[in-house]
Order: structure tokens, then sequence, then C-alpha cells
């Protein structure tokens, strides 16, 4: 298990903990006491600790490199899936993976970014940068789904759209900006999650819904803190700054209004508890999805639009 | 005087206080072949170099002036201003920077709207002030061009953008990433209702603005050597580590690849996009 810097406290404590574990098959005093005790100041301190977060520990933790993936929801919270490959123009592109399935029985499609765990697998997801045929799966995807009538659910995890030579080549800005045009007037649901980093327009090329939620310690925001600090700051070091006056929390966005709810995680967040997290997560797209299939599907992308409509803050 | 000067026959003579008396901004160097312009031969051939056809930066204002007939007109959206509801600050206040813009440009933010006519043809117009803040959305550059698309669909006539920006505006964080659904929303609705959109892309059109409203036209036309693309060059270079290819995000590198329509003098916008304008209304002639 990987630990982040404000993490390391409970990592200690859990060391010992399964040391005693450790001591206690071979021992003649009953320690079981000692360990029960001892799990209970780590969860005190685990919750102490993630309860006063600063914003850019959020960002750490929403790129916890432990912290579960689209595959690892998907494994969890659907079945019968088949995942559904290549934009049928240039090429399949594995940041950001596409497929149909079932939501407790309900059919329906699935579009998430997916990042890699070790280097190989890393590079081989491109860090969750996907490039204009990703964009491009995902619109085909999304346009099956109009077809049969299958809600689209998405699930948001990238840095940003991937910056790279070829990906300019074949018109990442357009292949985003289709994105955005066609899941305004989308005749049927779309639901997204933010389950860990949102980043700038990569991220909304399949994130406009009409229920829109975050993880409670995911982010969302315009650009990287890196990148922000760079520009504004022409120091990538004050990333820090960056990201707090950028207000990129779940809490933060909620308080904005653009968000419609924040999924809770289980105690020290997502990357403690795979299938608690899914379950949660699962809950909320349950309910979500019984809701939106009955809205006639006019009034649905209506309400879309005019939600969209109001956006942003202006004096008049 | 030097023994020099003395020598020179006096017509040639010229003394440092004469010169000075040449009012500034009477010439200009065209930045791409460093001919020295007469400022308003300049200006009268739209900021174009008649030496070398380098398309240098235009105002808002000057554009629309230009492109437009002279009457009727009426601005678009010109009530709303900027406000900063996430109190940012980064080396200096938003609130800041935005007085400083509005007294350097006159504008009150990113995106001027004027409906009009052009060539007799009943027509919405936005322009990008690339001098207010990098032409950078916010959530007035956003609103302001979902009333011109409003403004297009309610008069049943088409819309014609000219974009100039960085991309998003930072300042406003995720209120202006939202822009970016926000306008393509708009462009969905004057889509489905058969009129036709013009995007002009000029230099430079980056980001947050070519990721949405710059790339969605039904034609999509760019002024020449305009630099367009999502992320900028330094960010490419600095993630791939290798050096670009000639001309790289260039309107002509663009336009090989298929991304744009075609590339546009400035000089004959007026007459030809009325051309295509009135070919997409499909009025015969």
């Amino acid at each position: 298990m990987n630990f982040l810097e404000f993490e390391q406290p409970i990592a200690e404590l859990d060391a010992k903990i399964e040391e005693l574990r450790y001591v206690g098959d071979d021992s003649e005093i009953n320690i079981n006491e000692e360990i029960i005790r001892l799990q209970k100041r780590s969860d005190e301190l685990t919750a102490s600790i993630f309860s006063s977060l600063s914003t850019w520990q959020y960002s750490q933790v929403a790129r916890h490199p432990q912290r579960p993936y689209t595959l690892d929801y998907i494994e969890r919270i659907f079945s019968d899936f088949e995942e559904l490959h290549g934009d049928r123009s240039f090429a399949d592109d594995p940041a950001l993976v596409c497929g149909i399935g079932r939501l407790e029985g309900v059919p329906v499609a699935i579009i998430g970014h997916q990042k890699g765990r070790d280097t190989n697998d890393r590079i081989y997801r491109n860090y969750g940068m996907a490039r204009p045929e990703g964009y491009r799966k995902a619109l085909r995807i999304m346009k099956l789904a109009e077809r049969f009538k299958l809600p689209v659910l998405t699930f948001i995890d990238t840095p940003g759209a991937y910056p790279g030579i070829d990906a300019e080549e074949r018109g990442q800005s357009e292949a985003i900006a289709r994105n955005l045009i066609t899941m305004t007037a989308l005749k049927t649901p779309i639901i997204a999650t933010v389950i860990g980093e949102g980043g700038s327009g990569g991220a909304l090329a399949i994130g406009v819904a009409d229920k829109l939620f975050m993880m409670e310690y995911s982010t969302y925001s315009v650009i990287s803190p890196e990148g922000c600090a760079s520009i504004l700051w022409k120091n990538a070091d004050k990333a820090e700054e960056a990201a707090e006056a950028m207000k990129i929390t779940a809490k933060n966005l909620q308080e904005l209004g653009l968000i419609d709810e924040i999924i809770g995680e289980p105690l020290g967040a997502a990357h403690r508890d795979y299938d608690k997290t899914a379950e949660m997560l699962k809950n909320s797209l349950v309910r979500a999805v019984n809701e939106l299939v009955s809205v006639n599907i006019d009034d649905l992308v209506d309400t879309r639009q005019a939600r969209i409509r109001q956006y942003g803050c202006f004096t008049s | 005087m030097s023994w020099f000067t003395k020598l020179l026959p006096s017509r040639i003579k010229t003394d440092g206080a004469s010169r000075r008396t040449v009012p500034e901004g009477v010439w200009s160097k065209c930045e791409e072949c460093s001919a020295v312009l007469y400022r308003a031969e300049l200006e009268r051939n739209l900021e174009v170099c008649p030496k070398c056809s380098h398309h240098m930066r235009i105002g808002a204002r000057v554009r629309l002036e230009n492109f437009l007939d002279p009457e009727p007109r009426v601005e678009i959206g010109d009530e709303i201003k900027p406000v900063d509801r996430l109190k940012f600050r980064d080396s200096k206040k938003y609130k800041d920077r935005l007085n400083q813009a509005q007294k350097q440009t006159k504008e009150s933010d990113a995106l001027v709207v004027i409906m009009g006519q052009l060539k007799e043809i009943p027509v919405v117009v936005a322009a990008f002030e690339y001098n207010f803040m990098a032409g950078s959305m916010g959530s007035v550059v956003g609103e302001r061009f979902v009333l011109a698309a409003e403004a297009a669909i309610d008069n049943g006539i088409p819309l014609v953008c000219f974009s100039a920006s960085g991309g998003a505006r930072m300042q406003e964080a995720i209120l202006s990433l939202m822009q970016m659904a926000k306008t393509s929303s708009a462009l969905a609705k004057l889509s489905a209702r058969g009129l036709p959109y013009i995007s002009v892309l000029t230099n430079p059109t980056m980001g947050g603005v070519s990721a949405s409203l710059a790339t969605l036209g039904d034609i999509n036309i760019a002024e020449p050597r305009a630099l367009i693309g999502f992320a900028g060059p330094r960010v490419i270079e600095q993630t791939v580590r290798e050096t670009l290819p000639e001309g790289f995000q260039k309107s002509e590198f663009l336009l090989e690849h298929g991304d744009i329509d075609m590339i546009m003098d400035r000089r004959e916008m007026r007459e030809r996009i009325s051309s295509i304008l009135s070919i997409l209304n499909n009025q015969a002639v």
C-alpha cells in the first residue's frame, strides 16, 4: 500500500496492528484487546486527518496511485459488461473505456477514462489522457445509446486531454467540441460522475449530463493545479496555492450549484475499501437511473439545456 | 557639427529636433517582413501587411466596423458585466485585472456582439477582443455568445464568430470550463433550427475556445498563419519532449490535416463570407 505524506501516521499505526496480529498467532498472551484498541485509534486518527484536508491534499487523494479507476468500478457495479472498442476511423484508445452492460438488470452504456496501475499499464493507458480517437469512440457509443435508448453513465478521471503532436494533428479540439454539442442534445439520460481527477476539457468531453455527481475526494477544475500555477504564478511549485484559488473540491462545486450530489467515501477515502466505495456509488447511480428513465425524453433534454444555459456568474 | 555633416548638401541634412516632431504611431513595422508601413494605410488594409500579407492583430470593434454594413447595427449583451465570484487571486486580484483590461481596451469583457447586415444579409456577428485578458472565455463571454446565438434563432438569421483567444479564463476556474458546454449547447439549438454558423479562427485560437465554439462551425475558416490548437506548443513540447514539426498548429497545417474548410484573406471576408451565407441560406441569384 502506498501512503501519502499526511497518511503516514495512519500507516505507522496500521503497521503496528499488522505486527501484533502476526505475533498473536504464536503468543500466549491475548493481544486481541490491544489490536481492537489500536484499530479504534487508527480509525479516529484517519477520521481526524481526513476531516481537515487542505484543497491540495484533496487533489492528492483524487490522484492517489491506489485510487479505484473506472474498470475497478465496472467490475463491481455492472453485470454482463462488454467492452466496445475503436472509433471506426483511426484507432482504439485505451485511455477511454466504453461498453454496454447492466445496472441491477437495467441495460446501460458506460464510458470512462482509465488510468494505469503499474508503469507499463500507465503507459498503455496514457495516464488516462485520451486522444481524439478516444473521444470519438465515446461519441460513437453515445449515439449507439441514443438509438437503443440506453442511459449513458460516464466516469471522469483524467489529468486532461492528451497534449501531443498526434492528438493535435487529428483534431483534439474538434473531437472535444463535437462531444459537447452532441451531449447537450442527446436523447437519452446522461449521468456523469467525477471519480478521481476531473481535468479540464478532457473531462468535460464526457461530462455534460442530466446529473453530475462527484465522489467525496474527487476534484474538478479548468486546468490542473500545476498548469494553473505555471501560467498564472509562472511557477509550477505554486500548485498548492493554485488549487486553493481555483476551488476544485466537491464541496466547492456544490456551493457553486454545479453538481447534484456528493457521493460519500469510506473512512480514509476510496482507496481503503474498493467494494464499499463501489457499493455507495452504485446506490446513487441506481437511484438516478430510475428517476431519469421515467422522464419524457424531450422534457429531459429541455431541462438539461436549461440547466446548462444558466452556467456562469455575471451582472446585467 | 561634425566635419561629415558640414559636407552634406542641405537637403539631406536632418536634425534630431525635426525628426522628433513626427507624431508617434504614424509608422508601423510589420513583425513578419519588417517593412515599415504607414499606419493609416495599414488600417485601410485591415491590419494586413501590404508587402507580405501578414495578418496582424485587429481589435474586435474595428473588425466588426469593417465587416458589417454601416447600417443597421445593434449591439447585443453589452449590459452583461463580469463579477469576481470566486474572489480569485494569483499575483494580482482578478478584480484588478478586470479593471486594468477595461481601462486598456475600453471594453467591459472579451467578446463584442453586433446584429446587423453583411452585404444586406441579416446576420449576428461576434468578435473576440484579444487584448482583453488574452480573449479568455469567462462567464461574460459565454453569456454574450449565447445571447448572440439566441438573437440569431429569434430572427432566423445566421451567426458568424471571429475567435481570438488563449482559452478558458483561469480566474473563473470551473465556471469558465462550463462556458464550453454553455456555448456548445446554444450552437446545438441554432443547428437544430437549420441556421448557418460560420466560425472564423484567427491568431491565436486555443484551449477551451478552440475545443468548443470555434471548431463547431458549419464552415470553419482560418486566417492565414494563425496559431490554432488545443494545447499550447510549449506544453506539448514539454510533454512529448520532441521538436515540433515545421508550421505545427498553423492554419496551413490544419488545412492539410483536414481540420478546417479553408484559409481566407481578411480583406476578402466581406465578399466571400456573404457569398457563402447566401448559398447556405439557399438563395438563388
